[in-house]
């Protein structure tokens, strides 16, 4: 196919040979920074107060990684329904009908307007509030099923519920951002094709919005796995609860904050690869040639290098 | 009233008919009354100065805009409204988009998806909306790219094409539907003049096949050679109408003449 033609790699042969550009001040910033760096690690690997083999202890231990396992339940779990909710949520704010938009409008401002951990809590101690939820008819005696908050609505299930309501309506947003930046001639193409609204807003629009929307949900996501730490306020045992919980055990409170820090730290990075895939899929025919994957880039680094190299020798040779 | 007799005087069996057409937009009257027909197998060209009212006159025929007084009705039916007992009813959206299904539309910007490569672009509303079986719609497809000329096309994404050609594929893409009427709104506009060609050659094709089309256009040589009537707007109204021969040899009226001298 000729998408191929497009992307295979030019033959370098004819290209001029070109004195690269001397840029002394990225070697000197290179070596002061490599000075900060290395005064840095010193100073921390000197540290009397910090006890590595703790961390290394920890690192893998049972509690920790029950933990993280948890983290990433709560954070798959409340991303996925936020961003269906975020969806429907901006679809109503955009639908027209006066009392879907003020629906919206209203769940927004009041899920963007208040703390993330003052809503936290608020589902933490939702039983204070009402200590029965009931399925029946309101005003009358009819129920049709009743149970206690507190066995329904576990710690667990309270704070994915809090950070899913809070996320849909920052996504909510995001989302309706990428439906405004869609042209307006897609819609008309689509209805002068007999589609309904619907159908045009599932197979037109949202397609087309996904590749403005999957960048800043990336972000999202982030904050979302940062965030599940605030559960430790209702003790949720995710990893934040269970590591403050072992170090109130064995005051290691800085080694076991390192621990920590460096899950996190790896749960981003490994949640960062699916966010290159999904805008390589949904920028497809956005551009001429399609994106390319992280292989191919790196391929072509190794390539342009590869090239150099040749060049080199080949004034040697002369 | 008005309307019956005008009803009576014109002719009913036309493909679309369009009786005392009125738009507004805020303040604006664009379209001042336009009684109009276009017969089943005849090509339409509406000329006129830009301003006119010719491009929203083709939108309010599939409902992209609405009429704020008139009539227009395509293949005998009242578009987007019901008429009971008189009065008029809007209508749901979903029935409107039922009726759009009988008119294809092709645009200036040429509106193609960009998510999708031409022939699911071509394939998208068969299937999903005609719900017409895939294998069927995909043998046409691939006829309709040859008959636009592009069959080697068929998996490129409109941006990996010229003006031109994503112009012929939205062609295709409003024909696949297979409707009773097309409407071209400045299909070849937008287009670098060596690329014009190509578009007018699919549809002077169209227009020799039979395809009822109304074509809002500049090209005057177009609508000379492939025209059967040539309408004239200037202002919100029709100010001549009628074969290629007379409106552009023989112009009664002196703001077509005008428009003549400026454009030949």
């Amino acid at each position: 196919m000729s998408t191929k033609v497009a992307t295979a790699a030019p033959s370098r042969e004819f290209d001029n040979v070109v004195h690269p550009l001397r840029r002394p001040g990225r070697w000197v910033s290179t070596v002061v920074i490599l000075f900060l760096l290395v005064a840095f690690v010193q100073a921390i690997a000197t540290n009397k107060n910090i006890d590595f083999p703790t961390i290394g202890e920890f690192m893998f231990h049972e509690r920790i990684l029950s933990g993280v396992r948890l983290t990433l339940i709560i954070t798959v779990i409340s991303m996925a329904a936020a961003a269906i909710l975020a969806v429907i949520i901006a679809s109503m704010r955009m639908s027209g009908n006066p009392v879907l938009v003020a629906v919206a409008a209203i769940y927004v401002w009041a899920f963007r307007g208040t703390p993330l951990l003052v809503q936290i809590v608020i589902w933490g101690y939702f039983g204070l509030i009402f200590d029965k939820i009931t399925v029946g008819i309101p005003f009358t005696d009819i129920v049709f099923w009743q149970a206690d908050t507190n066995t329904l609505l576990t710690a667990l299930v309270a704070g994915i519920i809090a950070l899913t309501l809070n996320e849909a309506a920052y996504s909510s947003e995001i989302v309706r951002s990428g439906m405004l930046s869609v042209d307006e001639g897609q819609r008309e193409a689509a209805a002068s094709l007999g589609m309904s609204p619907r159908y045009c807003f599932m197979r037109i629009l949202l397609p087309q919005a996904m590749r403005v929307i999957i960048p800043p949900m990336g972000n999202q996501l982030i904050s979302m796995i940062k965030n599940t730490s605030l559960l430790s306020l209702i003790a949720v045992l995710e990893l934040y609860t269970q590591a403050t919980q072992i170090s109130a055990q064995n005051l290691r409170q800085v080694e076991l904050l390192i621990v920590v820090s460096i899950w996190y730290l790896a749960i981003v990075s490994v949640l960062s690869v699916p966010q290159h895939y999904l805008e390589r899929y949904f920028g497809r025919g956005s551009t001429k040639n399609q994106p390319q994957t992280l292989m191919e880039k790196a391929r072509e680094y190794t390539g342009a290098i590869q090239v150099q190299r040749a060049h080199k020798r080949k004034r040697k040779g002369n | 009233m008005g309307d019956q007799v005008l009803n009576q005087v014109l002719d009913d069996t036309s493909l679309v008919r369009l009786r005392g057409v009125r738009k507004r937009f805020g303040p604006l009257e664009v379209l001042k009354g336009i009684d109009m027909d276009v017969r089943e197998g005849e090509v339409t060209c509406l000329l006129g100065p830009s301003g006119s009212g010719k491009s929203t006159l083709l939108r309010c025929i599939n409902h992209l805009e609405s009429i704020n007084g008139g009539k227009i009705y395509v293949d005998g039916e009242l578009v987007g409204y019901r008429e009971k007992n008189g009065e008029l009813y809007e209508m749901h959206p979903r029935a409107v988009a039922k009726q759009r299904r009988k008119i294809g539309m092709v645009f200036q910007r040429f509106n193609l998806f960009p998510h999708k490569t031409s022939i699911e672009n071509i394939m998208e509303a068969p299937v999903g909306v005609a719900r017409r079986s895939r294998s069927d719609v995909r043998r046409e497809a691939f006829e309709l790219l040859e008959k636009v000329g592009l069959s080697e096309w068929a998996n490129h994404y409109p941006a990996q094409l010229s003006g031109g050609q994503q112009q012929r594929i939205a062609i295709a893409r409003a024909l696949a539907m297979k409707p009773k009427i097309m409407l071209f709104d400045e299909p070849t506009s937008a287009l670098d003049p060596e690329l014009v060609g190509d578009v007018l050659e699919v549809m002077r094709d169209l227009a020799q096949a039979g395809t009822t089309m109304v074509v809002v256009t500049h090209e005057i040589g177009f609508a000379r050679s492939a025209a059967d009537t040539v309408v004239f707007m200037d202002d919100g109204v029709v100010v001549e109408s009628g074969s290629p021969g007379d409106v552009f040899d023989h112009p009664q009226n002196d703001r077509t003449r005008g428009f003549l001298d400026s454009v030949l």
